[in-house]
């Protein structure tokens, strides 16, 4: 039976890419001490894939804490218990929110980027000429990225909870008129830095290897045309927002 | 093979040490392909291919890429690095193999831009370059590091008759001064008959003349009467294989 035709073929193919994938990125650790020598690309892709998202991740940031301000504050004062939203915000935010949203909106801004850069790359026998220059393209291209997302993902998560926290307290505090030391105090007392934030940034660093891998992945294996590149850039952001919630999940059930 | 298409059968090639030997021939009849398999960047089914006494298909990577490091690579469509200019482009090798120190790598850079006449767009980025002179800062990358081989693909396209001028009196300078060995696929027989001491004629998967290109202007077979005399009509269909023309045109049916 042709598992490549009829119903099967969906499956077949994603199985084939999972796979495909997997054994990309035995390849990209494998190169890791080779990368090391062009540690100056990993620090162009860090400034690249972090510092670059930097102006969405604080936006986002910003109006996902209004946001949560406004409708926990909303839902508390039902129950009289408008005093735990700072405690409910950073909580959400550490634990899900911040590493969720944050690694959603970089496989938005920064993977489909390195997704079409290495495709075109492809398309344009870049990677061939590293090839012939006795340059291995997966420790000059793809190694640096990786390291570049599992880098520059929990320091965007970071940022995009201190953002979030910020705007939560524009609304309760400033707009809605809790009290200014109940929201810090409630929320000091209750956030715990290992249960919570660094578990937080431990599921930043794997989404951040996630997204940066799949990105990689796509655009390394593209077909070397623009449709082929388009493609290729919209799998790079499907496929990292199944992994990432579907990982998310299993570390979740795992850090609880 | 590719895919169940063969592309080559029975080829034999020797490439003398020291010489300038073309591979000429139909557009997609391999010569690129050939190239390729040359420098081990596609794998060939069955027999060998020798380069300095090394069979290159069973080369290990680290053996496959030191050969390559001796191997200079011009390609059809020039693959320069788009993020680096043209300076960075063609000191890339330098900068990746050896540790020089900037003033001596910088003097080796600008000698091979002057030699293809390019110092002056040292700066300029691979946007900004025409095809001709996109091509030019390939070879001066492809000669950076004195290679003993070089592989030519196509590297007359695109050049007006100064830099085609320029660039044949190069290729013949590598090779009598430091008696490099160069193979260049073209389809110029003009330039191609000004340097080169050997000339491989391949069509339908075999080499079907070699000779000088003086012995090739003067052979009688039908494959070179037709190649070089530019002839519709011969041993190579000039309309690739279709069904009946009047039936495509729907003219079958009225002459019934």
């Amino acid at each position: 039976m042709n598992t490549r035709s009829g119903p099967f073929a969906g499956i077949a193919d994603a199985l084939a890419q999972i796979g495909a994938c997997g054994l990309f990125g035995l390849q990209v650790l494998a190169a890791l001490p080779a990368s090391l020598r062009h540690w100056r690309e990993t620090v162009r892709q860090i400034w690249f894939t972090g510092a670059m998202s930097l102006v969405i991740i604080m936006t986002c940031g910003l109006f996902v804490g209004m946001v949560l301000g406004l409708q926990l504050y909303y839902v508390l004062s039902i129950f009289g218990g408008t005093a735990a939203l700072g405690t409910v915000v950073s909580l959400s935010l550490y634990r899900e929110l911040g590493p969720v949203v944050t690694a959603l909106l970089f496989a938005g801004r920064a993977g489909t980027s390195i997704t079409a850069e290495i495709g075109l790359m492809r398309a344009t026998d870049q990677l061939d000429a590293m090839e012939m220059m006795a340059v291995d393209p997966v420790a000059y291209v793809a190694t640096p990225r990786f390291i570049a997302g599992i880098l520059a993902m929990p320091l965007l998560a970071c940022v995009f909870n201190a953002l979030g926290i910020f705007g939560a307290h524009l609304v309760g505090v400033n707009w809605l008129g809790l009290d200014n030391g109940t929201f810090w105090s409630n929320m000091t007392s209750s956030v715990d830095v290992w249960k919570d934030v660094v578990n937080g940034v431990w599921k930043s660093a794997v989404f951040g290897g996630v997204v940066a891998l799949i990105a990689v992945f796509q655009g390394y294996t593209t077909a070397p045309t623009s449709e082929g590149v388009a493609h290729a850039t919209t799998r790079t952001v499907v496929f990292s927002s199944i992994v990432v919630l579907a990982v998310d999940f299993v570390m979740t059930a795992f850090l609880m | 093979m590719l895919g169940r298409k063969t592309i080559f059968d029975d080829v034999d090639v020797d490439i003398p040490r020291g010489k300038i030997t073309a591979i000429m021939g139909p557009s997609g009849c391999g010569k690129t392909t050939l190239l390729r398999h040359i420098s081990g960047q596609r794998m060939p089914d069955a027999g060998r291919i020798e380069i300095d006494g090394a069979n290159v298909p069973t080369l290990p990577r680290p053996a496959l890429f030191g050969l390559r490091e001796k191997i200079g690579y011009l390609f059809q469509n020039s693959a320069l690095l788009t993020d680096y200019d043209v300076f960075e482009n063609v000191a890339f090798p330098l900068r990746q193999h050896l540790r020089l120190p900037e003033d001596v790598l910088r003097n080796i850079v600008l000698t091979k831009l002057e030699a293809v006449g390019l110092r002056g767009a040292a700066a300029l980025m691979p946007a900004e370059l025409s095809g001709g002179m996109a091509r030019r800062v390939a070879l001066a990358r492809a000669i950076i590091r004195d290679p003993m081989l070089i592989l030519y693909d196509e590297p007359f396209v695109g050049l007006d008759p100064i830099a085609l001028n320029q660039v044949l009196r190069m290729i013949r300078t590598l090779n009598d001064t430091l008696g490099v060995t160069s193979v260049l696929v073209a389809h110029e027989f003009s330039a191609v008959a000004r340097v080169a001491d050997l000339v491989y004629l391949l069509a339908g998967g075999k080499i079907v003349a070699h000779g000088t290109p003086e012995e090739l202007r003067k052979d009688p077979s039908p494959w070179t009467r037709q190649f070089f005399g530019g002839e519709a009509d011969g041993p190579v269909p000039f309309q690739y294989p279709a069904g009946d023309y009047a039936a495509d045109l729907g003219f079958a049916e009225a002459a019934r």
